[in-house]
């Protein structure tokens, strides 16, 4: 068997076997940002400094439908359809016309239905779609590869994998003002689409996480091994710069003997401070950091803890609560193709760039349509996944961007069909474009009135538009946006652990978050329970792990932790919402604020009802054996 | 060597030729195309494939198609009335935001109905340890404990 380096501390390793002996070592690139000497200095003058080492286990993304692609050749056409479970096809449509099969873009159709999950893993190009669509461009038949699940572990990108060691320097009153960070990723064998930028762009740019520090240091260096690719899982850089800031915080509440929420008070950013550029140069444009977080301390009781703790104390429980802030970045690349479309029989379509594969965006897209333009919600429909029917802008569904950019793209283009039904209604009522009012479907001037129906359907005869005016009344837009938004939210959790056998059972989770203006309170709360949920497995039962020789040891779901309904309680989700500045909406992704605040939430609350172990950390997942392990060292270290 | 099964499902009365090794939900899918049932590991872990025989939940991946010969069987596409109006538990998980990509859906529906019949009154405890057997990434299960607790009221509202 040739050796392997598995994990990136070892890969680093002057002795490590290279994964490329080409390059001589497994280090991709050293990525630096700020001052390293003055960041060293800065900390040599602080009060305290308070320091982490955190491993961020390696996930399996998992969505429940395995990976899967069909594809069929029509030779006397050239034409090549391509079927397989994606976030948004067009990009897969471009990699596979431009760069892998050489063939006019017009020539691959890729179609996604009902994509069984996501979370970023579906928005990539893989090998095996490369490989069936050519075999069936070769053979002339149709060809279908299906993973089964055990494929699906050994080769759809994993996410996470890093350590990070994260120093900060506070000065007498316990207000942070110099950080470092240095953060080692395992990029696994190959380099995938966007798994290297994930610390430096997809982290980094809202380090320090909702806090005011003004000096900064980062190392990130992407590191290769002998394992699966990793790339973006739900959060995608986020989970982890926020779990790092939170392991933090919770340390020099510990040092300064100050209570976890009020070390948080003291470095939140404040409203009076927004716009606030972030380090790598974000905008955050609005939040109201410290008043989401009263809000989970609120409605956790978080005040009278101390009593519940006692209770639990009495049936042989250890009982934690734990706090988390956390900051996102969503809506990245904001540009998105939208068309609003009239069909014949008085239906609106909506035809979308984005693509959803569980985000409701039927029922969102409709909503906005009724709401914007007065056409019943139950005639409008949506169009995606199908890159021969969608926009020619179109990047699919990621980065919590949908509601932003596909919203904002509904938006934009329902404005400009009014305007133009105006002048359209003008022609019909005899009046003038400036005297036409719109309202709730229906466009008034004086006395008379048209609904939109009627301009519709005036708009398709060239002879009842005013002169000049392209006939229809179809709009495409592609939305653009400057700037990306940023949801936050605080989290509290409260936990029993059983000290004979290291479970933990969780007992109440509170969920304040920040999405800015909600467009579907059901919805929007479907993707903070998600989110949180995949928050909690990462915390308490996923790992990926691999013994020394590269085997992967937990490829099936009986060996890797997927968390069922009984690891959870009842969530109590609630929303500060502080509408964004910065889109026409209001609206903050949501798609991955849970799996940002669930892990330090839950870390804090396992170290909390550990600490008359003295223990200060227990690296993820707090599996019963871990917790077990961590609560039978601290007695034999008592006991010696 | 392959064998003669006959079953009913969903009401209707279905043969095929099976070899020994075909699993129950390879025959359902590829034979009788009914796709409803769907397979997300290979481990009896995530219960995407649960079905009904005889009345009762089953994982169809971890039955062979020959020892459900004789057996009525029920699956998801079954499960609405003839006339298409959903089945109380397909209408709470619709009502409740219990499903967002909808690939573990059908088992959940069906091992929803299962528990129901089982379980009447089962408080939200007793539902989520009954959902061990059945996996969701994407809802964070509170939607679907919500739908499988509402529609159990209502089959025993209904019933009584």
């Amino acid at each position: 068997m040739l050796p392997a380096a598995v994990s990136s501390v070892d890969a680093l390793k002057a002795d490590s076997p290279k994964v490329w002996p080409e390059f001589g070592t497994n280090e991709v690139v050293h990525w630096e940002y700020g001052e390293a000497a003055k960041v060293e200095t800065l900390l040599r003058s602080a009060h305290r400094v308070v320091k982490v080492d955190l491993v961020n286990n390696r996930i399996a993304p998992a969505p429940m439908e395995p990976r899967v692609v069909a594809a069929k050749y029509d030779a006397a056409e050239g034409r090549l359809t391509v079927w397989s479970p994606t976030q948004g096809g067009r990009r897969i449509q471009m990699m596979l016309a431009r760069t892998l099969l050489k063939m006019a873009p017009d020539k691959v159709r890729v179609i996604s239905i009902d994509t069984g999950g996501g979370f970023g893993v579906r928005s990539k190009m893989f090998p095996e779609t490369a490989m069936v669509a050519y075999a069936a461009r070769q053979l002339g038949r149709p060809v279908k590869w299906l993973g089964d699940r055990a494929e699906t572990f050994v080769s759809d990108y994993h996410g996470r994998d890093q350590i990070n060691h994260a120093q900060m320097g506070l000065d007498r009153d316990g207000k942070a003002f110099v950080l470092k960070v240095e953060t080692l990723l395992n990029v696994g064998a190959y380099l995938s689409e966007n798994g290297l930028r994930l610390p430096m762009e997809g982290g980094g740019r809202i380090i320090p996480c909702g806090y005011h520090i003004p000096d900064f240091y980062f190392s990130v260096k992407p590191t290769f091994t002998n394992t699966v690719c990793t790339d973006t899982y739900r959060g995608a850089g986020r989970p982890e710069a926020n779990y790092l800031m939170e392991r933090l915080m919770d340390k020099a509440a510990e040092t300064y003997g100050l209570p976890r929420e009020e070390i948080r008070r003291r470095n939140f950013i404040k409203p009076s401070q927004f716009p606030y550029k972030t380090h790598l140069g974000f905008v955050i444009d609005s939040g109201d950091f410290a008043g989401t977080m009263e809000m989970a301390l609120e409605h956790s009781n978080w005040a009278a803890f101390e009593e519940r703790r006692g209770r639990s104390a009495a049936r042989g429980k250890l009982r934690g609560i734990g706090l988390a802030f956390f900051i996102e970045g969503a809506g990245s690349r904001p540009v998105e193709g939208m068309r609003v479309r009239f069909e014949d029989n008085g239906d609106v379509s909506v035809i979308a760039g984005t693509y959803s594969h569980g985000q409701g965006h039927a029922t969102v897209y409709s909503q906005l349509v009724h709401e914007f333009l007065g056409v019943d919600y139950d005639k409008v429909r949506l169009i995606n996944g199908d890159t021969g029917t969608s926009p020619e802008v179109s990047n699919g569904t990621f980065g919590s961007r949908s509601s932003m950019v596909g919203g904002g793209g509904v938006k934009r283009a329902c404005d400009a069909i009014i305007v133009k039904g105006k002048k359209i209604a003008a022609r019909l009522l005899q009046s003038d474009a400036t005297r036409v009012t719109f309202e709730a479907g229906v466009f008034r001037a004086q006395t008379s009135s048209v609904t939109m129906a009627d301009v519709a359907a005036a708009a398709r005869d060239p002879n009842k538009l005013p002169d000049g005016m392209a006939p229809g009344l179809d709009e495409y837009v592609v939305y653009e946006n400057d700037t990306e938004n940023f949801p936050n939210g605080a989290h509290v959790a409260e936990i029993e652990v059983d000290p004979e056998t290291g479970v933990v059972e969780i007992l109440n989770y509170v969920a304040v978050d920040d999405c800015g203006v909600v467009l579907n309170p059901f919805i929007v709360h479907g993707q903070i329970y998600g989110g949180i949920a995949q928050g909690i497995g990462q915390a308490l039962t996923e790992n990926i792990v691999y013994d020394a020789e590269g085997q992967l040891l937990s490829g099936t779901f009986m060996d890797y932790g997927m968390p069922r309904a009984g690891h959870f309680s009842h969530i109590d989700a609630r929303f500060n919402a502080m509408p964004a500045k910065t889109n026409e909406l209001g609206v903050k992704g949501a798609g991955e604020a849970g799996c940002c605040g669930a892990p330090p939430a839950i870390v804090s609350a396992v170290v909390d009802a550990l600490g008359s172990y003295g223990i200060k950390h227990i690296d993820m997942p707090l599996s019963p054996e871990r917790v077990w392990r961590a609560i039978q060292e601290s007695r034999v270290n008592k006991a010696a | 060597m392959e064998y003669n099964v006959q079953m009913t499902v969903n009401g209707k009365a279905v043969s095929g030729k099976v070899e020994a090794r075909t699993l129950l939900v390879q025959f359902i899918r590829e034979h009788l195309r009914l796709t409803g049932t769907h397979v997300g590991c290979d481990t009896t872990q995530c219960g995407c494939c649960v079905i009904h025989v005889d009345g009762v939940a089953m994982k169809s991946c971890t039955m062979l198609a020959l020892q459900a010969d004789g057996k009525s069987i029920l699956t998801i596409e079954g499960l609405a009335a003839a006339d298409g109006a959903l089945h109380p538990m397909q209408q709470a998980f619709r009502d409740h935001h219990g499903l967002q990509c909808g690939f573990c859906t059908p088992g959940m529906v069906m091992m929803g109905v299962d528990i129901a019949r089982r379980l009447p009154g089962a408080d939200e405890k007793t539902v989520r340890h009954q959902l061990e057997g059945n996996i969701c990434r994407c809802t964070g299960y509170q939607g679907i404990v919500e739908a499988i607790m509402d529609a159990s009221a209502k089959m025993h509202a209904a019933k009584a």
